[in-house]
């Protein structure tokens, strides 16, 4: 029997392969994020859009394309729904793609979602054609409005972003699984890979992580561990675990006990 | 006349392209992506769109993040 790579998988009519997505922040230079996008496997990255300095940007959408993985915009520091519909336009015009990873943020303490903002920015950006993918906050109604509105998967957190706390509430996780009909892509809080492996046993679609592998202390080996626990908590999903006992169940057989 | 480009003030002549703003901050041919008073503009129409003064324009590109 193969390892499984977990099957295929769809978002808006694209079929992707691997179900991690990698976010580009926080990479120490190219060259890591060019050896963590290779090892990841991973067939979706996200950038942020900036005002352009005169030091220029290096060649990040060439390291991207180089790596055969697709862009995917995020409108990362938008606080309004305003906000975050002109850095999509503009993603949309720079980047040439419709996706878009919708990040509205409350603040910058917490960079939790402003679900009010959130949902106004979806349903206007669903409206002008984007594809919508939107980071938000761990509350299932949440979420189901957001797929309400037209979005194309929702991305609930497992903790604040950066924070690598993993996943605080995953019964939470588990109840958006359960309602969506889009695919629930974990984001944020990642911190290790028993956390990614977590996502998947809830039933997630798939993970993204940025923080958690660019950051590590060995990028590139974080990279090879979050892909291998991806698969596993898939694997582990598909096969379905056992029902949790309070007391011991024997796994030895019973009859035949030798005894004094 | 005043233009506001990403953030700072610009004398620039009257006629003054938004095509030209562009290429004051980069020659980069794609990935660039600029907006006229919160209106983004495709690069074909750039060199056809003079600003005014006291206009604001926006011009970003992708960089590391999420």
């Amino acid at each position: 029997m193969d390892i499984p790579n977990g099957e295929a998988w769809t978002i808006a009519g694209r079929t992707l392969t691997s179900r991690l997505i990698i976010g580009t922040g926080g990479a120490q230079s190219l060259d890591v994020l060019r050896k963590v996008l290779t090892a990841s496997g991973t067939q979706l990255t996200t950038v942020a859009m900036r005002r352009v300095t005169a030091a220029g940007e290096g060649s990040l959408l060439g390291v991207i394309k180089q790596a055969g993985v697709d862009v995917l915009p995020n409108t990362a520091g938008c606080h309004t729904a305003t906000e975050a519909l002109l850095v999509a336009r503009l993603a949309r015009e720079a980047l040439g793609t419709d996706w878009v990873k919708l990040e509205v943020v409350a603040d910058d303490i917490t960079l939790l979602p402003d679900p009010e903002e959130l949902i106004e920015a979806a349903r206007k950006l669903v409206a002008d054609g984007f594809t919508v993918l939107p980071y938000t906050n761990d509350d299932p109604v949440l979420a189901l409005r957001l797929e309400q509105a037209g979005c194309a998967a929702v991305m609930p957190l497992g903790a604040p972003i950066g924070s690598g706390l993993g996943i605080r509430n995953p019964h939470n996780i588990a109840m958006i699984v359960e309602r969506a009909r889009v695919p629930v892509i974990l984001d944020a809080g990642i911190g290790t890979a028993s956390e990614a492996a977590q996502a998947m046993e809830l039933g997630c679609g798939g993970v993204l992580i940025a923080s958690a592998i660019t950051r590590a202390a060995d990028p590139e080996m974080m990279a090879i561990a979050m892909r291998l626990a991806v698969q596993a908590g898939r694997a582990a999903h598909g096969a379905g675990r056992i029902p949790r006992r309070w007391h011991a169940v024997a796994s030895s057989p019973v009859a035949g006990q030798v005894s004094s | 006349m005043n233009v506001t480009l990403n953030g700072e003030p610009r004398d620039v002549p009257p006629g003054t392209t938004l095509a030209q703003l562009v290429g004051m901050l980069t020659d980069q041919p794609t990935g660039v992506a600029a907006a006229l008073n919160g209106e983004v503009l495709p690069r074909r129409a750039w060199a056809g769109t003079p600003v005014r003064d006291r206009d604001q324009v926006e011009v970003v590109t992708a960089v590391q993040g999420g």
